[in-house]
């Protein structure tokens, strides 16, 4: 009896990793392994010079706070982000909230608001370049209308920044307006109702129903875009290559060129540990409510 | 307010009444213009979003004569499009780009059927581990891990080939979390109905479960084939040749290979033929794309 129970048991465990097996290993591959192998090479120098690795503490890191580029790039980066979250989920919230109710134009807008996630990131930056660009550009175009003749708002250190934001705005609000969509649809009808009744003004409604009650779906929201800040990085490649001096340079592309151009593997580990640890703080923020998510089905 | 309206001092005290009437027609008044504001504003936020679009349509159309000068003019021409398809490999980074994202999906489905079955209708020995590390996907994405994995694809000696740029999505751990979603919603009496009649545990998964879910798929292969379509950093670090360039590699050195300024029409005119596909089927498919990006919020 015991032996039976013991040999389903056994039965079923098989099975189950068996069918796990297939995902199991390409994880193994692509993710866990790189993780560890990245942890152990930023202890390590490797670069040029040393193509054996050998082993030097913390050295990595200690020399990678100390850059006066990592630190640039990283505060970039950070500004980045604080440019491109609340704005672009403000909007997407606004954007939602027309999208959801509008008499007219529904599909229009819809459509509007969300094809820039179709396109894909290098496709944006070529368009905006082309909006960016001195003399030929669009906003040159426009702005020689009012007499002012020559911009460069990709070319100087002080405006590139606010130029790059704009554009990843543009292409990010109506993506995360599709989750204010949802969050919206999952508002109970009869709440509104009710408050119709009271007669209970427009702005008193969006204050105590509409945003508390999407306020998991804002949670949801601010980590894909704290995380796509650190994530989107293609554009630079075409736009700026990370100038004028470092000021649009983001960390993602610092490794990128520190590893691929500099070949200092070490150091470009070191960098992607930085990277790793940022992404786990930002998800487990989102992974304590966990079993909140269904809210979105 | 509550007063009923026929209440008998409304008659005698007439100047009350009509000015009730005309606040509340006011109040009418000033609701419609706002909600006419809101519209108009709206509005224009889309019109404003389609600019971008339109200029770059609008440059790749004129001829190079009618760029340059002021004088506004209707000109428009197909020239650039075919110059810019005869002078660089499109075709061939087409079908590289089909060929990734298709195998990428391919492999993906099969892996995820599997372990999406495994965690929404199995109890095994270290159920709940494995599904945080699953989650680690998902939490640090391939594109993060872009350096580490150029090593990994080195010592299997499959940089530059199309099944390396392939190599690290065909496990998706945000595709098992959504698929697992659906199949617990799967009916149990189902399965136990088949199971009476002698099918096997596999023969219940393709013949009820992956039926019973396609909308997912579907969701799923949308998100899927997007990803793979716009994917840049990682096929630029692997590839090194036309055969297996992506059209996003080979548009960013299409793009590069200008000096700047004067090739715009030829620039725009690539970049709409990268990104006509994905705009054509969501114009047509609105619905399910949205409802596919949706689903992508879940995030396991």
């Amino acid at each position: 009896m015991t032996t039976a129970k013991w040999g389903e048991r056994l039965k079923r465990n098989g099975f189950a990793w068996a069918l796990l097996l297939p995902s199991l290993i390409f994880l193994g591959l692509f993710t866990y392994y790189p993780m560890l192998k990245t942890a152990w090479l930023s202890l390590h120098q490797s670069d040029l010079a040393t193509p054996k690795p050998v082993f030097i503490g913390f050295d990595n890191y200690i020399t990678m706070f100390q850059d006066a580029v990592f630190q640039k790039v990283f505060t970039n980066n950070i500004w980045f982000a604080i440019g491109t979250v609340p704005t672009s989920m403000a909007l997407a919230f606004v954007m939602a909230l027309f999208a959801d109710k509008a008499m007219r134009g529904r599909g229009f807008v819809r459509f509007a608001y969300f094809y820039p996630n179709m396109i894909p990131m290098i496709a944006v930056a070529n368009i905006w370049l082309f909006i960016y660009t001195p003399q030929y550009g669009l906003l040159a175009r426009f702005a020689s209308w009012f007499g002012q003749s020559d911009m460069s708002l990709l070319g100087h250190p002080d405006t590139v920044m606010g130029a790059l934001v704009v554009m990843l705005i543009w292409k990010e609000a109506g993506y995360f307006m599709i989750f204010y969509l949802a969050g919206l649809q999952n508002i109970p009808k009869d709440l509104y109702e009710s408050a119709a009744v009271d007669g209970v003004g427009v702005w008193t409604v969006l204050r105590r129903i509409t945003i508390p009650l999407t306020m998991p779906t804002t949670l949801f929201v601010a980590i894909v875009a704290l995380t796509n800040a650190f994530k989107l990085v293609d554009h630079l490649w075409i736009m700026t290559k990370g100038g004028p001096d470092n000021a649009s340079s983001l960390l993602l592309y610092h490794i990128y060129d520190t590893a691929f151009s500099f070949y200092d593997q070490g150091m470009g580990a070191a960098m992607t540990v930085v990277m790793i640890v940022l992404l786990l703080v930002l998800s487990s923020l989102q992974f304590f409510g966990w079993d909140k998510k269904i809210h979105y089905q | 307010m509550t007063e009923p309206i026929d209440a008998p001092w409304h008659n005698r005290s007439e100047p009350r009444l009509m000015r009730s009437e005309r606040e509340l027609r006011n109040e009418r008044i000033r609701s419609q213009a706002l909600k006419a504001l809101w519209t108009f504003m709206m509005m224009v936020v889309g019109v404003l979003w389609l600019i971008p679009f339109v200029w770059v349509l609008w440059t790749a159309l004129r001829p190079k004569e009618a760029i340059i000068s002021n004088v506004w003019s209707w000109q428009w021409t197909f020239d650039h499009f075919i110059k810019v398809w005869n002078g660089a490999p499109f075709a061939q980074y087409y079908m590289n780009t089909l060929t990734i994202s298709g195998g990428v999906l391919l492999v993906q489905l099969v892996t995820l059927t599997l372990a999406a079955y495994a965690f929404a209708r199995l109890r095994f020995f270290g159920k709940e581990v494995l599904f945080m590390l699953f989650l680690v996907q998902i939490m640090v994405p391939a594109d993060v891990l872009i350096f580490s994995n150029y090593h990994v694809l080195k010592e299997f000696g499959l940089l530059d080939t199309k099944l390396g740029i392939m190599f690290p999505y065909f496990a998706s751990a945000f595709g098992i979390f959504l698929l697992r979603q659906a199949f617990k919603q799967v009916p149990y009496e189902l399965e136990e109905a088949a199971v009476v009649e002698g099918s096997s545990r596999l023969g219940i998964l393709w013949r009820i479960y992956v039926p019973l879910t396609r909308p997912i798929y579907v969701s799923f292969a949308v998100v899927s084939v997007s990803y793979q379509w716009n994917n840049f950093l990682w096929p630029l670090i692997v590839t090194n040749s036309v055969e297996n360039r992506p059209l996003t590699v080979g548009l960013a050195i299409f793009a590069q290979s200008f000096e700047t300024g004067a090739q715009w029409s030829e620039v725009s005119a690539a970049t709409l033929i990268v990104v006509a596909p994905l705009l054509v089927f969501f114009l047509l498919f609105q619905r399910q794309f949205i409802s596919s990006f949706m689903h992508s919020g879940i995030k396991g």
